[in-house]
């Protein structure tokens, strides 16, 4: 394999080189440093005169005295059940001291897209015995919901909370959780990997780290290899995996960073134009595939820059992922634990798995009656703040201390209470039973019946 | 054919030294992957790869078939599901696995299946592009056999059989000779003789739309939302009940696990008016996300085109686009990597033009062959951040006559379909007035426009309720706030998920409105001869109105509820006594 000197220009985190033999779109590169380090990167834009690479550890110490090796073929991640209870930096480089990782097969990090013919139907309902995302929310095998978070809000526990908790009721399942960490703090990363110490989880984990301090380039290639990981574990081994990616915004950052190194066109808010495809070939590798026994499930989460939920990367992310669980911050200064917001809340599959033989025959009905009253109940809220509450009709006034005790007893939840679905639609009966039956006009007279002031 | 050689790649874009023309379709490199030329400059032509081009090296082979990028039009194309340039999703499953890989190819239609086709044309008939000379039974749909728009000539030999698409069914003079199957480029609309005036609705089942904002067959729909506020469901809603007899499903860019639902609901789904199984109607076109963007770009007027063809045997054709703003971000993807000055927002400055010439081949029109066909198109549309200024949003609004928008605020209180009635229009509305009043009943549109002012009014009292509270208003106006929150939850309200609710008739959606409005009728004179407001907004009939829609014998049950409305106006009446 030849080696080129032949480096014109470094800018930022990309390489370019001159007359080289012709280099294929995409594929590895090694930059070899003077002082003998290595440094991996990947062609990014390739002509006969020119070839552009992104190097991942960043170029700190390349000169042009450095060498570039072109090997020649795609980024592969050496996969088999191995990958399991190991830690990995964020371009899939053991660092937790263990041996080298073995290789079944070597596979292309890029993936390729599941033909939507071959999809099977996502349906099994994960019971996450967190009440707002269970009734409210209900996360099914194969979805990708991510977490729309800001900082400073607890969604790294809740996150942890699904992980610990998640089950698919009445079956037996071989799960494995990957988790890929992006940018964010090495405390965050330790948090998650000593819960899954004390769980035991970390056997039945795979964890990609790439942390604050580490490149921020490398993230690029963080979600990739994991989810490499995911599809061999799940469409290979018949796991059901969970998929944590955090943080997606980070992710993002760096995709902007390259960008403007690369001079682009920029898009909103100076993101490239191709987020939305990028951000779409991490999402979609999300589902279950008709024949095969494993899934894969995806919980990105990503903090909102400025709580804004319109800044692009929730917005794109939103229109890419089946839903997504928002935390607000005034549940969370209420000291109300989770902070889910359910009303911007949304799970697209929702409908696909839930139901008589799956949760229970109410379960569409009551979730869509809290809603109903809660939002009522929290706008009244505006109306009580003006003309006090004095001059509310009986019913409003319901309304309003529905929508305090909806918050309180319904979304608040201990950081290791796991209800089960059937206790959490009771809670949500329980709620209901203080307005009277006839006001219940988005459940059916039957189940009224059954259930309504039900002790 | 002319062959060239690959000079530079980055992402879906190549640049090839290659002599061709604007929009030939090339295959390039050793895996021969499909692309299409959209630039040139000097001996250098740009080229949009439809696939991954991960691996694809300077250098390398391209080859230029000369044509543009053209579909098969025959027999076979209802109930297939595609990707974004016609390669059945099944095949390419059957080729490569669960996962889409590259260098496929896979032709759009079966060429190994006989079809009984039956001339109708004879041997002496002079014919031309669009003349029907035969049918061909898919499925329920008579599918006609026509002349390619660009031939013509005596016919001199034809006949009836059995034929896979490749083989001749008919020789004219010109030298042409007929097949089932005929080839057309997707990027030119289908000729066809003269426009008409869309003045026949297309009757979509859902209250909402068929009553207020009205959709003509052959006009054109926007339905701009941020996400989840129901944009697929509705387009879905739409390609299930509406009343076209041909349905063009384009998913474009979206949800993998969405198109998966599409995908194993259609064929369970029954069409209301002929019993068979929905599917039967309906092409699907898949390209999701993640697929390559380039082929995101094609897919929908791949989609547009194959609704050109039904329509041209004189059928109505309804194309759902799922959604228009990734086909816009395909395009603006597709010109950054050209690095051409972008316009607003970085999309390309001709957006705007793409988009106008899109939807302009929708219409009602008198066909080549006399026949009358529509293609109506409802394009869902996600504008960034939801922000209704934003180029795509813009662009459309400024083509489509109808527009339905989607409201987040009541997608959050699970009001759907959460179409916001203030904001939303359809002018449609006066030109469709005849066929309602012909056809469903006479006073159609004063009772539309009834429930429509009563809905405004309900804004602008609810803005002084925001303010001083309910009870401070004047008595006319509570009754008013109470039937219009009749007609909100009861009436506008529907559920897609419920058998019988999904779909709704329009004389169904007539005598609701006309219920609800019987009870303004009956509250507005209680209230004028005396009776107090609180026992007038808390009548019990009114809240079986709930019912009605998931009654399949609606009437029967609506007359009861008049009945007991009356007896209990009545009751009042004589109570006060």
């Amino acid at each position: 394999m030849k080696e080129y000197k032949t480096i014109s220009r470094v800018a930022g985190p990309l390489v370019f080189v001159k007359k080289t033999e012709p280099v294929a779109y995409s594929d590895m590169v090694k930059v070899l440093m003077p002082n003998g380090e290595e440094k991996n990167a990947q062609v990014l834009d390739t002509s006969e005169e020119t070839v552009v690479v992104q190097v991942f550890e960043g170029t700190a110490g390349i000169d042009l005295n450095s060498r570039i090796k072109f090997l020649n073929q795609p980024i592969k991640l050496p996969v088999s059940e191995e990958l399991l209870g190991r830690i990995l930096s964020g371009s899939g480089k053991p660092i937790d001291s263990g041996p080298e990782l073995v290789a079944d097969k070597m596979m292309d990090i890029t993936g390729a897209a599941i033909n939507p013919y071959s999809r099977g139907n996502p349906e099994d309902f994960i019971q996450t015995g967190v009440s707002t995302i269970d009734a409210m929310n209900t996360l099914v095998r194969g979805q990708k919901l991510p977490i729309f978070s800001a900082s400073g809000l607890p969604h790294n526990e809740i996150a942890l909370q699904i992980a610990r908790q998640a089950k698919v009721v009445g079956k037996e399942s071989n799960f494995a959780i990957v988790f890929a960490a992006m940018g964010i703090t090495n405390e965050e990363a330790q948090r998650f990997i000593q819960d899954f110490e004390q769980t035991g989880a970390l056997e039945r984990s795979s964890v990609f780290l790439n942390l604050a301090s580490d490149p921020a380039v490398e993230r690029l290639l963080t979600p990739q290899l994991a989810l490499t990981a995911a599809e061999y574990l799940a469409f290979e081994k018949d796991m059901h995996v969970l998929v944590i990616l955090t943080d997606m915004t980070n992710y993002c950052e760096s995709l902007r960073e390259i960008g403007s190194a690369r001079e682009e066109i920029p898009g909103r808010r100076g993101y490239p134009g191709y987020m939305y495809t990028t951000l779409a070939n991490i999402y979609e590798r999300a589902g279950m595939i008709k024949g095969k026994k494993g899934s894969i499930t995806q919980l990105p989460i990503l903090t909102m820059i400025g709580d804004d939920i319109t800044h692009p990367i929730p917005d794109l992310t939103g229109y890419i992922t089946e839903g997504q669980i928002v935390l607000d911050r005034e549940l969370h200064r209420r000291n109300i634990y989770p902070p889910i917001d359910v009303l911007p809340s949304l799970s697209r599959l929702m409908n696909l798995g839930i139901g008589d033989k799956k949760t229970r025959e109410d379960h569409k009905q009551v979730s869509d009656q809290l809603y109903a009253f809660y939002a009522e109940g929290k706008d009244l809220r505006g109306l009580v703040a003006i003309v006090g509450e004095e001059s509310l009709s009986e019913r409003d006034r319901k309304l309003l201390k529905f929508a305090s005790e909806f918050e309180n007893k319904f979304v608040k939840q201990s950081k290791s209470e796991d209800r089960n679905i059937s206790k959490t639609l009771d809670i949500g009966w329980k709620l209901l039973s203080d307005i009277s039956e006839s006001e219940l006009g988005r459940i059916s007279p039957e189940l009224r019946k059954k259930y309504y002031g039900r002790r | 054919m002319k062959t060239g050689k690959v000079y530079r790649v980055a992402g879906p874009v190549a640049v090839a030294e290659l002599d061709a023309r604007m929009f030939d379709i090339v295959l390039v490199g050793e895996e021969k992957l499909l692309g299409e030329v959209i630039q040139i400059n000097g001996n250098k032509c740009t080229i949009q790869i439809y696939e991954d081009t991960t691996g694809l090296k300077p250098g390398a082979t391209v080859s230029n078939t000369g044509e543009p990028l053209s579909i098969e039009l025959g027999p076979g194309l209802l109930t297939s599901i595609y990707d974004g340039i016609q390669r059945p999703l099944p095949d390419l499953k059957a080729q490569l696995g669960d996962f889409i890989k590259r260098g496929a190819t896979a032709p759009g239609l079966n060429h190994e299946k006989k079809w009984e086709f039956k001339a109708t044309a004879k041997k002496g008939d002079d014919v031309s592009g669009g003349k029907i000379i035969g049918t061909v039974m898919e499925g329920q749909i008579n599918h006609k056999i026509m002349i390619p728009p660009n031939k013509k000539g005596k016919i001199t030999e034809i006949s009836s059989g059995s034929f896979t698409v490749d083989e001749i069914v008919c020789k004219l003079d010109s030298g042409d000779k007929i097949k089932l199957m005929q080839k057309w480029p997707v990027r030119t609309p289908r000729p066809t003789s003269k426009k008409l005036p869309p003045n026949i609705p297309l009757i979509t089942g859902q209250r909402i739309f068929d009553s207020l904002f009205p959709l003509a067959k052959g006009g054109v729909a926007a339905i701009p939302g941020g996400f989840g506020t129901g944009k697929t469901v509705t387009q879905q809603s739409l390609a299930k009940w509406c009343d076209a007899e041909i349905i063009v499903y384009v998913g474009c860019g979206e949800r993998g696990n969405e198109m998966t639902e599409v995908l194993t609901e259609f064929p369970k789904l029954t069409d209301p008016r002929t019993g068979k199984p929905l599917l039967n109607r309906t092409i699907l076109i898949a390209n999701t996300s993640n697929m390559p963007v380039a082929a995101r770009e094609a897919s929908v007027y791949c989609g547009m085109t194959l609704a050109e063809y039904y329509r041209d045997m004189g059928y109505n054709v309804a194309v759902m686009a799922d959604s228009t703003s990734r086909w816009a971000e395909a395009m603006r993807e597709i010109s950054s990597r050209l690095e051409e000055l972008p316009g607003e927002e970085g999309y390309p400055a001709y957006l705007s033009t793409r988009l106008a010439d899109f939807y302009e081949r929708a219409g009602r029109y008198s066909n080549l062959n006399k026949t009358d066909g529509s293609i109506s198109v409802i394009g869902a549309v996600s504008p960034a951040g939801g922000d209704m200024s934003e180029p795509v949003t813009q662009g459309t609004l400024r083509v489509v006559k109808c527009f339905w928008r989607l409201d987040s605020k009541l997608a959050q209180r699970r009001h759907f379909p959460a179409i916001n009635w203030l904001d939303s229009y359809s002018l449609y509305l006066d030109i469709l007035e005849k066929w309602f009043s012909a056809n469903v009943a006479e006073d159609w549109r004063p009772i539309v426009d009834k429930i429509m002012s009563i809905l405004q009014e309900e804004e602008k009292l609810l803005e002084i309720v925001q303010l001083v509270g309910s009870d401070a208003l004047p008595e006319k106006e509570q009754v008013t706030l109470e039937i219009a929150r009749l007609a909100r939850e009861m009436f506008l309200q529907q559920n897609a998920f419920h058998a019988v609710d999904t779909f709704s008739e329009p004389k169904k959606t007539y005598s609701f409105m006309k219920t609800i409005l019987k009870y303004g009728d009956l509250a507005y004179k209680a209230l004028g001869e005396g009776s107090k407001v609180s026992d007038i907004v808390s009548i019990k009939s009114k809240e079986k109105l709930a019912d009605v829609k998931f009654e399949k014998e609606y009437e029967k049950l609506l007359n009861s509820i008049v009945k007991e409305m009356e007896s209990e106006f009545r009751k009042m009446k004589s109570d006060k006594k």
